[in-house]
């Protein structure tokens, strides 16, 4: 608020002072514009090009064949098992990291993020080591005849491995900056905890949660590294949408393949504007708590 | 109830100002427990699995899987590859940074989500896209064949790709430093007689220097193990254009799961050496942040 005001206050001499000449302004607005465009633009506007290079009907056919619609279900299956699993290890890793003090939380922070760090596929080769006939499972699980790598479970595991930071990633930080005030304040006056968690946290939080999960969800659907190692690539069984893109790709179906991808476009560009109104909302929630408090001494 | 007590037992006059006293909230025990037990499901325990895997193999074995010569030629293909692509990052996303939070121009907004959009488009569509643009035959490719500069099936693709992946990084960890930074500093400088150069170079650039190097850590720690968009683009020729995820994967393929897992903890030892080298950036943005009072 001040900032606003002094900043008008000064604004001729400021104004000189704190930014470059027209031309300058132009040139660097001009080449990173440039710069979006060929790197994000024009890879997404040929994504939908090449989809309908033949026109709406080939474009229709080539989404409507029986394995692209058992990819689009496996997709969905794997990202409706995968998110809510990763969603309550979120929450519950942001309360404890977020509220409360403990010794090597540093070091449990890191740990969260290391699926981030770690390529995809040495994350599914992980798996394939556990689950797969040669790992420490294998012969346990083939006696019991229970698949899971090249099966749809280790397509979820290897999704919720590099999904795995996403939510409390999101959470950890906000929850945070909102500190335990409120909180304290529901527990002193006897509220439980679920209570509290869920009239007084959950309001507070509700937009980073949504945008923790539609990322999550996003890369959940769209995950092809790990997922490619323990798929085993069987059509119409273990193929995602993004593995399913791939062999039609191989097989020079290139409008099919443009199809599916399009569907995963779309999902990508549905995840940003979910993600721009949740970021808008968050900064709208903040300015009105930060409005809120009378005793906070205006203009400090 | 255990955690709490043990919760109360430690001494809370370490830290800064933010510390209040944190007793009161329950749950501490059930959301830890439940956080330690999924991360060793989920991450620790696979991870202990591929690490076993190689201490079952001989130390020759180990080094002859993982020097091979079309695996170190992997190697300089992914890093080095990485390595350019995360330093172009640097210089764009430094630019983008600045214009979004300095520079007014019509349709801010959508510029400013679409940043993002690598992190949300799945790598295998990437990857298929980029390859259709910079075919011989592809939108720019097309302009690159008469120069007799190929960008898809070799080398130049990897980077492209890799650009594109690691591109919201930079943007995302500068922006937020340039919001905040003061333009008071900025003001003084220009009194003093400072070019605008000048207090970009000596004033600004300082001040954003960690977030800019986070990101660019960000950027090449990514680019790394990035495999989805890669695969479509590179070609893949052994020695060439094959980065070193799909040597993991090709061996996977010849059923040399040993060979696979040694390469792959050489990947996982980078990987655990740009964390911590991110860790301690953003140890350093933290103490920078709070320094200006």
């Amino acid at each position: 608020m001040s900032g606003a005001t002094s900043s008008r206050n000064v604004a001729p001499r400021a104004r000189a002072g704190t930014t470059e000449a027209a031309w300058v302004r132009w040139l660097l607005t001009t080449i990173a514009l440039a710069f979006l465009l060929l790197f994000l633009v024009l890879p997404l506007a040929a994504v939908f090009t090449e989809a309908l290079r033949k026109g709406v009907d080939a474009y229709l056919a080539g989404l409507n064949e029986p394995d692209t619609w058992s990819a689009i279900k496996l997709t969905l299956l794997t990202a409706l098992i995968a998110v809510p699993l990763n969603l309550v290890f979120g929450v519950a890793a942001a309360w404890c990291i977020a509220k409360y003090e403990f010794r090597g939380k540093a070091f449990l922070t890191t740990l969260i993020d290391l699926p981030f760090s770690i390529s995809p596929v040495v994350a599914g080769l992980m798996y394939v080591l556990v689950f797969g006939a040669n790992g420490w499972l294998g012969p346990w699980l083939d006696a019991h005849d229970i698949k899971i790598i090249f099966a749809v479970p280790g397509i979820v595991l290897a999704t919720v491995f590099v999904t795995f930071p996403f939510i409390a990633r999101e959470l950890i930080p906000l929850m945070q900056a909102q500190g335990n005030d409120e909180e304290q304040a529901a527990v002193v006056l006897g509220a439980s905890g679920w209570q509290t968690f869920q009239h007084v946290t959950l309001p507070n939080i509700k937009w980073g949660l949504l945008y923790g999960v539609i990322l999550c969800n996003a890369r959940a659907m769209g995950e092809f590294g790990a997922v490619s190692v323990v798929s085993g690539h069987i059509r119409g069984q273990t193929n995602t949408i993004p593995l399913h893109v791939e062999i039609l790709y191989n097989e020079y179906q290139s409008v099919a393949a443009f199809a599916a991808a399009s569907l995963l476009a779309l999902l990508a560009l549905v995840t940003l504007v979910i993600k721009t109104i949740a970021e808008w909302q968050n900064e709208q929630q903040r300015k009105a708590a930060a409005a809120l408090p009378p005793e906070r001494p205006v203009g400090s | 109830m255990t955690a709490i007590a043990l919760d109360t037992a430690q001494p809370s006059a370490s830290q800064g100002p933010r510390r209040t006293r944190r007793r009161v909230l329950p749950g501490f025990g059930l959301t830890l427990g439940y956080t330690l037990f999924y991360l060793s499901l989920i991450v620790l325990i696979p991870l202990l699995a591929l690490l076993f895997k190689t201490f079952a193999m001989s130390w020759p074995q180990f080094w002859e899987a993982v020097t091979a010569p079309r695996v170190l030629a992997s190697y300089r293909l992914t890093f080095g590859a990485s390595f350019i692509a995360a330093c172009v990052n640097l210089v764009f996303g430094l630019l983008i940074a600045w214009v979004l939070v300095r520079y007014p121009f019509p349709g801010k907004k959508i510029v400013d989500a679409l940043v993002d959009l690598p992190f949300a488009l799945p790598t295998a569509v990437a990857g298929i896209s980029l390859t259709a643009l910079l075919a011989g035959n592809g939108w720019v490719g097309q302009y690159f064949e008469p120069l007799g500069i190929q960008l898809a099936f070799n080398p130049n693709g990897v980077v492209i790709a890799l650009i594109f992946i690691g591109l919201p990084f930079v943007v995302r960890t500068v922006q937020p430093v340039l919001e905040d930074s003061e333009k008071e500093l900025e003001e003084a400088a220009t009194s003093l007689g400072a070019t605008r150069w000048q207090i970009f170079r000596h004033v600004i650039l300082p001040g954003i220097m960690p977030a800019l190097l986070t990101g660019f850590a960000m950027a090449f720690a990514r680019a790394i193990g990035e495999y989805g968009s890669v695969i479509f683009i590179a070609g893949n020729m052994p020695m060439v254009s094959e980065i070193t995820p799909l040597i993991i994967i090709g061996k996977l393929e010849q059923y040399d799961v040993a060979g696979a897992t040694a390469v792959a903890v050489v990947m996982l030892f980078f990987s655990f050496v740009m964390l911590l080298v991110i860790n301690a950036l953003q140890a350093w943005q933290r103490r920078h942040a709070g320094m200006p009072a």
